[in-house]
């Protein structure tokens, strides 16, 4: 049977329904409905495979799911931004609901109370969680999140030059310069005291856990912008921040964070979420959707999308960011992730990243030729220095099975970034260092 | 679910109200390894105040709020400009196989084939669906893959020393993204109003291109769901006069395997894969907004772009950077989950399937013009491509607007369409109805709002206070804006 002529499963117009539709819209044929497009470019050929049944697509996803080596199938002590935690059963039973799954951005309130209430049970806990006065409802992810928030200090201070620390993420730096570039903000790296800070720049951006996985003098930064009338732009990790005092707790203005490891599964590297907080006075210049509370026309509580004078669909050229549909899913997702945690679970989940990855240091750096050549406090990275270049023991740890650390040999000689969560056993932790103590 | 019980959810208290000192939703391992030494305890955070609730409490609270939504799965979304088709399940299911969801991105390439395959085969497929040469998949929302085009624009220019480019025009039927991330691209904005028949005014066109243009921004078709007739005249104008075309792709649903829009001549064209993919709308992302380019702009796309090495013993997938790419856009690959979504989505389809979509997407929206123009007023009177815009100005003389029908719409079940959109349509009402919808449903929507026209002339009070039935009537939309309550604070 040739199967390419059933009808197809998503379309539910059958022959005959399709001409009722065409006899009542008045022509004998579907092309005349294209007749607009200009002749000798309508009906183009493509080149793309013929369908497949569900049957098959399934297998063939399969196949090119076990192509790839994942992280639950070995040890694996990659982070650098993107980190392994547990996640429990709720996050994806919540999030797969059609009513969440499958809604639109809530522009009808009234029928979108699930979506909006939500939002702001995450403005919430993403305020409580940051030490922060107000939360938006979500960015893209960290790095344009950090982005959006310079750009933001930008516009407060009237300021056009950025500052940043030279412990933020590469690839941050990277999103910041595509992001700031384009407007003439100028940006440039300062050193861990802010040394080398410009006159009239509008805040500096410090990152801290930072990207090699230590804890910045976030205080220090705080006065040094404030005394030069900039403001402090950070970017941090919110399971750091169930155990470290946060950036917000040392008055930082504005406070972003990768919000992926609260329930969301690294994905190749997204979709995430970008956290996004700031203090009461600067909510008018905030980018991205917030939800307020209200009432109804019969005084019930209600929420709502608010403060949409910033926003592109009324201010055009003049909005605060050109963002609109961001990641509310995925803002859902830690949402369902911090309340089943609880009070209690994220700091326990923050405790053991910290003790198994201090263990693990303390092993590696007790093998001849590793040492640890940064100073200071980690939470649950840190920067080895192997006798011989990262590339190398990366393969040989690939050898025994082994998915081992980021190379940041261009900014740590030798450098290897591990990263150790909850989800690494004291059984892999030993066989890591095992492994380094026989590769080199 | 009764609207009583529904109504009594939404007023109900929020999870630091439910908090009761001592309850859990999950208890985590024991320590396996040493205790280590605490840093100095200054850096330690003594407060954290978040809900202790046990698990089935987050299970029913977090249910009992989706309750309260409209969704796809539920209900036919006639919503312009926002292709809110039926979202297939399986792909949900492809893009939760641990091998696709549990893969690190900083992974190295020969451990992720399978993933940068299926990047590799989509940035393929959107570059033959849209007439271009290469697309990055990097953008993670359609407004971010806007912002990438004009950025590419712009750095097309300055690397041939032509800075004084600083003009981007779009015309004013645009989304309000367009002009949004035109500044945000440094570009000044001037608007190109429309003529008599919804086409661009091509000669206030021809008027505004000169030395200093960068470009222009169009949708094709465009938000009145009209195809641009004079679309060849418009490329053309705007390359002579040494400008780029960008294209808005939200409306690509109308115009797959129909055309081609780097066949007419756009240069650079940004696709929602949340609208015409099918990927979920998730409530308000995540979505993702992939460029496809020709042969100009491929130097200059964002950061990643995958591409393929072969030998004469294997093939082996890359990611790797254009040589004069704009950047990153994001801290990783873009948004991967969603993109093995629309790769499924296309694979479930193929060639025929995709031009059965925008067969049927036009279609559908023909017959609801048909069937309601004899009771709302049309601004243009032609044929419509994938959505059809209504106007309420015959309703406005009863005092009736546009917001007033869409509301009265809840009640009869259906989501409301967008609304005062576009901005040159009086009391515009635009709805798309996509080709998942059957024509029981169309039939149905036609209906209520033929029912909802009668009710505009017989009892505007009626469609004045609309909704009724809904879990909360219209909302104090000023007093949010005027005294924000943005989160929970402990009373």
């Amino acid at each position: 049977m040739e199967n390419a002529s059933l009808q197809h499963p998503y379309i539910p117009n059958t022959v005959a329904d399709r001409q009722e539709m065409l006899k009542a819209i008045g022509v004998s044929s579907v092309r005349e409905l294209f007749e607009d497009i200009p002749e000798g470019y309508r009906q183009s050929s493509l080149n793309i495979p013929p369908a497949l049944s569900e049957l098959e697509l399934g297998q063939e996803l399969q196949a090119l799911a076990d192509e790839n080596r994942h992280a639950l199938q070995g040890p694996c002590f990659l982070g650098a931004g993107s980190y392994r935690h547990f996640i429990p059963a709720t996050v994806q039973s919540i999030a797969s609901r059609g009513e969440f799954l499958t809604a639109y951005t809530p522009y009808q309130p009234e029928v979108s109370q699930g979506t909006l209430r939500a939002a702001y049970e995450f403005q919430t806990m993403v305020g409580q969680l940051l030490d922060m006065d107000v939360a938006n409802a979500g960015m893209y992810d960290g790095a344009s999140s950090l982005a959006e928030g310079a750009l933001m200090a930008c516009r407060v201070k009237r300021r056009y030059k950025v500052a940043y620390l030279d412990t933020v993420s590469p690839s941050y730096i990277d999103v910041l310069r595509t992001y700031t570039s384009p407007q003439g903000v100028a940006i440039y790296p300062v050193k861990q005291n802010a040394l080398g800070l410009e006159p009239d720049t509008a805040c500096i951006v410090v990152q801290s856990p930072n990207f090699f996985g230590y804890i910045e003098d976030v205080e220090g930064i705080v006065k040094i912008a404030h005394d030069a009338g900039a403001l402090a732009v950070a970017s941090t990790d919110p399971i750091a921040a169930a155990m470290f005092k946060p950036p917000g707790s040392y008055g930082a203005d504005i406070v972003t964070a990768e919000g992926q490891p609260l329930g969301v599964p690294i994905s190749f590297g997204g979709p995430y979420v970008g956290l996004f907080t700031c203090r009461s006075e600067f909510v008018r210049q905030m980018p991205g959707r917030i939800v307020g509370r209200t009432v109804d026309t019969q005084g019930r509580t209600a929420y709502v999308l608010t403060l949409q004078a910033r926003e592109q669909h009324i201010r055009r050229e003049r909005a605060t960011s050109n963002i609109c549909t961001s990641t509310a899913l995925i803002a859902l997702m830690t949402t369902v992730y911090t309340a089943t945690l609880g009070k209690h679970g994220l700091r326990e989940v923050a405790g053991l990243c910290y003790h198994k990855a201090h263990y693990a240091a303390s092993l590696i750096e007790g093998i001849q030729g590793y040492s640890l050549p940064l100073e200071g406090t980690f939470f649950q990275e840190f920067v080895v220095q192997c006798p011989i270049p990262p590339s190398e023991i990366n393969a040989a740890l690939w050898e025994r099975g082994i998915i081992g650390g980021l190379d940041v040999s261009d900014q740590v000689p030798n450098g290897l970034l591990i990263c150790v969560t909850e989800v690494n056993s004291k059984h892999e932790i030993e066989d890591l260092a095992q492994a380094l103590s026989e590769i080199a | 679910m009764a609207i009583e019980s529904r109504r009594e959810i939404a007023d109900s208290g929020m999870l630091m109200d439910r908090s009761v000192a001592g309850r859990r939703g999950i208890i985590m391992p024991a320590l396996d390894v040493e205790e280590q030494p605490l840093p100095d305890a200054e850096l330690l955070r003594e407060d954290l105040e978040l809900p202790e609730v046990s698990q089935p409490e987050v299970v029913r609270y977090f249910t009992r709020l989706s309750q309260l939504n409209y969704s796809i799965d539920t209900n036919f979304y006639p919503l312009g400009s926002c292709t809110m088709k039926y979202n297939p399940k399986i792909n949900d299911m492809v893009a939760s196989l641990p091998g696709m969801a549990h893969l690190h991105p900083m992974n190295a390439a020969e451990l992720s084939q399978g993933s940068l395959k299926v990047m590799y085969r989509l940035q393929h497929y959107l570059a033959e669906v849209t007439g271009m040469k290469a697309t990055s998949l990097a953008s993670m929302a359609g407004a971010q893959g806007e912002l990438a085009g004009v950025l590419m624009i712009r750095a097309y220019h300055d690397s041939r020393g032509d800075d004084k480019r600083k003009l981007m025009l779009i015309p004013d039927s645009a989304h309000g993204t367009n002009p949004a991330s035109a500044a945000m691209g440094g570009f000044e904005v001037k608007a190109i109003p429309s003529d008599d028949r919804g086409n661009m005014d091509i000669v206030a066109l021809k008027e505004s291109v000169g030395e200093d243009l960068a470009g222009i921004m169009l949708t094709l078709p465009s938000t009145l769901g009209l195809f641009e007739t004079d679309i060849l005249e418009i490329c053309a104008a705007v390359h002579k006069a040494g400008g780029l075309v960008y294209g808005d792709g939200a409306n690509m649903n109308a115009i797959l395997g129909q055309t081609k829009l780097g066949d007419l001549g756009f240069d650079v064209v940004h696709i929602n894969l949340h609208k015409t993919f099918s990927t979920p709308h998730g409530g308000g992302g995540p979505g993702a907004g992939p460029v496809s380019v020709g042969d100009k702009l491929a130097p200059f796309l964002p950061a990643p772009v995958v591409s393929r090495e072969e030998s004469s013993q294997c093939e082996r997938y890359v990611l790797g950077a254009a040589p004069h790419t704009i950047g990153k856009l994001g801290a990783f690959h873009g948004n991967f989950g969603v993109l093995v979504r629309a790769y499924t989505y296309i694979r479930s389809l193929g060639a025929d399937g995709l031009r059965q979509i925008s067969e049927n997407a036009v279609i559908n929206a023909n017959y609801l013009l048909a069937k309601l123009r004899s009771d709302y007023d049309l601004s243009y009177d032609r044929l419509c491509m994938h959505e059809v815009v209504l106007s309420a100005s015959r309703q406005k003389k009863n005092g009736v607007r546009g917001l007033d029908i869409a509301k009265r719409l809840l009640d009869y079940g259906f989501h409301a369409p967008t609304m005062y959109f576009p901005l040159i349509v009086d009391e515009a009402l635009m709805v798309e109805p996509t080709e998942s919808e059957s024509k029981e449903t169309l039939d149905a929507f036609i209906d209520a709002m033929l029912s909802i026209a009668r009710e505009a002339e017989e009892d505007p009070d009626l469609l004045h206070n609309a909704p009724y039935t809904t879990p909360v009537s219209r909302l104090d939309e000023a007093r949010a804006a005027r005294q924000p309550d943005l989160r929970w604070r402990p009373v």
